[in-house]
């Protein structure tokens, strides 16, 4: 068995700051992690390698820094890991982003066996768009299963997969046939600590660097930001609240009625309707 | 266990550990180092001040792409009470010349380029690794290490330890003793970023120019410590430390001093409408020559803060870390090279060449030093900061006072607080742990 898990190199959040006059995201010294919501898709991919055999391919695409979060992956215990860097590839949106990457598993299904299963996490934490796994699906005409919160039962013979799928109704028992993309919601499992072997093997493994050629693009129009039909107009700070919370002195009242009468006070209006509605009982 | 063996796994990435696995793989040694942190510098905490020589004999061209920030131009001292500090003040523009002396630097980002230049020379650097103990064979001779990972027992001819100044591997094993409270100073460290032109207008600096303030007195609160404000190019890094034991008898709060420290008039100007981005603490070793535990056994060599290797006088850690990280790697190399074993004896070559280097020198030097300033402290860092304050305020002060009696009032001051045999004594005491 094969499986791709597309992974992306991002700021972390936590520590990511606005420019206080540019108002545009700071990134120099922001510390890059793995994309969380990855991390359940490569664990899931993990567990299912150990169970059934196989070998697992991790994939960014991203600058030269990028192969860092490659690394890591591969000290998780990764098989094999791909960077797809080219400075055709830079500035892409979710359509161009998805383009690169469908060629580039499909290179990957050429070079290393077919992928039976790939794995995305459910969205980034930069872009939060939860486009781009959905756009592989589609540009190389896989059946896809998003926002999974758990895998179920794989049958190699019969080529399905069970998978939780969680929906604002409830949770979605699907079972569909391989191979298939799955994007992995947050949460029910959590990514390994790599063995030691696997960490002194991603110690020194040689990253496997692709251009857009290596990849086999054959439109280079449709990569980067010639491919990006998405133009980022203005990015902004919300502005800071101006209003401070107000500070209720109780006095000898209890605390709820402090807080009714000063509601009443700001609002006039309220008080009568609410008398009004209250009469209609 | 990993069935592959190294010729050294090296404990550690911080100068020390650094240096060590940087010249142990440019002589062509298979190195293994580990780092419990994220990456090499994500735990390390110094000032920090970077002395080129101690760099220059490991990586001779670091200028060209190591992430300095400013090299020094002055180097202020300060003698503090609450209101008022009587400075020395040296300032040279020799020091801007080709190949500055002194920089000051950012670990988190130095401690990086320092380790991409190991793992270019051809160690193997696992980071998010914690050696949890080291691995003894039945003679109680160091093979290797135990690590947190699965299967996570690697072994190796020899065991550098760098882990730094509370590194438990060492004491666990018995290999020395945990450094005692007396031997240890706590410091606490805020970086204030500032605006570049705001920085080298308050500390009057052009270009890449930078500038140290050593600061002691009344701050430390009759406690052994000492202030430091260094100027990097976007921020200041600022703070205080005292020793442990003074911290415990005291019940003073470290973060309580740096407040102190910053709302002092002679320092609130410089960090004035600073954004504070980051706040540290870390343990410095202070005990000097007489703390310095046994430094190489069967199979391992202990190097940088964890040998205690800190030049507390002179405020000088990192170049020791880094020379005695360097001499390790090279006795090593030595005994590799005639084809001996790592044991006890031929190690004793790391020792032997340490003693002959700056190091142990600059350390014996003020072996006595440690001890003075420590049960003197009241004295050095309340008494006198105060009493020389008052002489100075007295002595610029015109106020229609005939200056012998001015000189006269200073003195009686003086002797009042410590006496004759006191100051003396002082002086005396001061003098010999001097020399």
């Amino acid at each position: 068995m094969h499986i791709v898990v597309c992974i992306k190199q991002v700021p972390d959040s936590a520590q990511i700051r606005v420019h206080p006059v540019t108002n545009t995201i700071m990134r120099q010294g922001v510390p890059t992690i793995i994309n969380p919501y990855d991390l359940f898709a490569l664990e899931a991919a993990l567990e299912l390698r150990d169970k059934f055999g196989g070998e697992v391919t991790v994939l960014t695409m991203g600058p030269p820094s990028a192969e860092d979060s490659l690394r890591k992956a591969l000290t998780f215990g990764a098989d094999r890991a791909v960077l797809l860097t080219d400075r055709f590839f830079a500035g892409a949106d979710t359509l161009a982003t998805t383009y690169a990457l469908a060629t580039a598993i499909r290179k990957i299904g050429d070079t290393y066996g077919a992928p039976d299963i790939i794995f995305t996490g459910k969205q980034t934490i930069d872009g939060d768009t939860a486009q781009v796994g959905p756009g592989i699906a589609k540009r190389l005409d896989l059946l896809q299963l998003t926002y999974v919160a758990r895998i179920g039962a794989l049958d190699l013979d019969a080529r399905t997969i069970e998978a939780e799928r969680r929906s604002e109704g409830g949770v979605q028992i699907l079972r569909t046939r391989l191979p298939c993309l799955i994007t992995m919601l947050e949460a029910t499992n959590e990514i390994r600590r790599g063995a030691m072997k696997d960490a002194l093997r991603a110690a020194r493994a040689t990253i496997v660097k692709w251009s857009a050629q290596d990849a086999g693009v054959e439109d280079i129009a449709k990569c980067g930001l010639r491919g990006s039909p998405t133009i980022v107009k203005k990015v902004f700070a919300p502005p800071p609240r101006a209003e401070k919370a107000a500070l209720i002195d109780f006095g000898s009242r209890s605390p709820a009625e402090a807080l009714i009468e000063d509601i009443f006070k700001r609002q006039p209006k309220l008080e009568a309707e609410l008398v009004t509605l209250a009469r209609g009982f | 266990m990993i069935e592959e063996r190294f010729d050294a796994i090296v404990v550690g990435a911080g100068m020390a550990g650094n240096a060590a696995a940087l010249t142990l793989a440019q002589r062509g040694l298979k190195v293994l180092q580990l780092e419990r942190g994220e990456y090499s510098g994500s735990k390390n905490v110094q000032g920090a001040i970077l002395y080129a020589d101690m760099l220059e004999k490991l990586i001779p061209d670091f200028r060209e792409d190591a992430p300095l920030e400013r090299h020094l131009v002055e180097q202020r001292f300060w003698m503090m009470d609450d209101r008022a500090h009587v400075g020395l003040h040296y300032r040279s523009d020799d020091f801007n010349e080709e190949r500055p002396n002194r920089y000051t630097i950012i670990r988190a980002q130095f401690d990086k380029w320092f380790s991409s230049k190991v793992r270019e020379a051809g160690a193997t650097v696992l980071c998010e690794t914690t050696v949890t103990e080291l691995a003894q064979d039945a003679y109680g001779r160091v093979i290797g290490v135990r690590t947190d990972r699965h299967d996570g027992e690697v072994h190796a001819d020899v065991v550098v330890l760098a882990e730094g100044v509370n590194g438990l591997l060492g004491t666990r094993a018995d290999l020395r003793e945990r450094p005692k409270p007396d031997n240890v100073a706590l410091a606490v460290k805020e970086m204030h970023f500032l605006p570049r032109e705001t920085i080298e207008a308050r500390f009057n600096l052009k270009g890449d120019e930078g500038t140290v303030i050593e600061a002691a007195g009344t701050i430390s609160r009759g406690m052994t410590g000492m202030g430091f404000i260094y100027a990097n190019k976007e921020c200041v890094s600022l703070g205080i430390g005292c020793l442990v034991a003074d911290f415990q008898k005291t019940g003073e709060t470290p973060y309580g001093l740096l407040e102190r420290f910053k709302s002092h008039p002679s320092v609130a100007p410089l960090i004035e409408g600073s954004e504070v981005k980051e706040y540290s603490a870390h343990l410095i070793p202070e005990g000097g020559y007489n703390a310095i535990p046994q430094l190489y056994g069967e199979g391992w060599v202990v190097v940088g803060d964890a040998a205690q290797l800190n030049n507390a006088i002179h405020r000088e850690g990192s170049n020791l870390a880094m020379t005695s990280g360097r001499i390790a790697a090279e006795a090593i190399f030595q005994v590799k090279s005639r084809k001996d074993p790592m044991t006890k004896e031929n190690l004793s070559l790391y020792k032997k060449m340490l003693d002959d280097s700056f190091v142990i020198k600059d350390l014996k030097k003020y072996k006595d030093m440690p001890q003075l300033l420590h049960i003197q402290s009241q004295n050095f860092f309340l008494t006198y900061p105060q009493l020389v304050s008052k002489a100075m305020q007295s002595f610029v002060r015109v106020d229609g006072t005939p200056k012998t009696e001015k000189e006269k009032t200073t003195l009686r001051s003086f002797v009042k607080a410590r006496s004759w045999t006191g100051l003396f004594g002082d002086a005396y005491r001061f003098a010999r742990a001097w020399r």
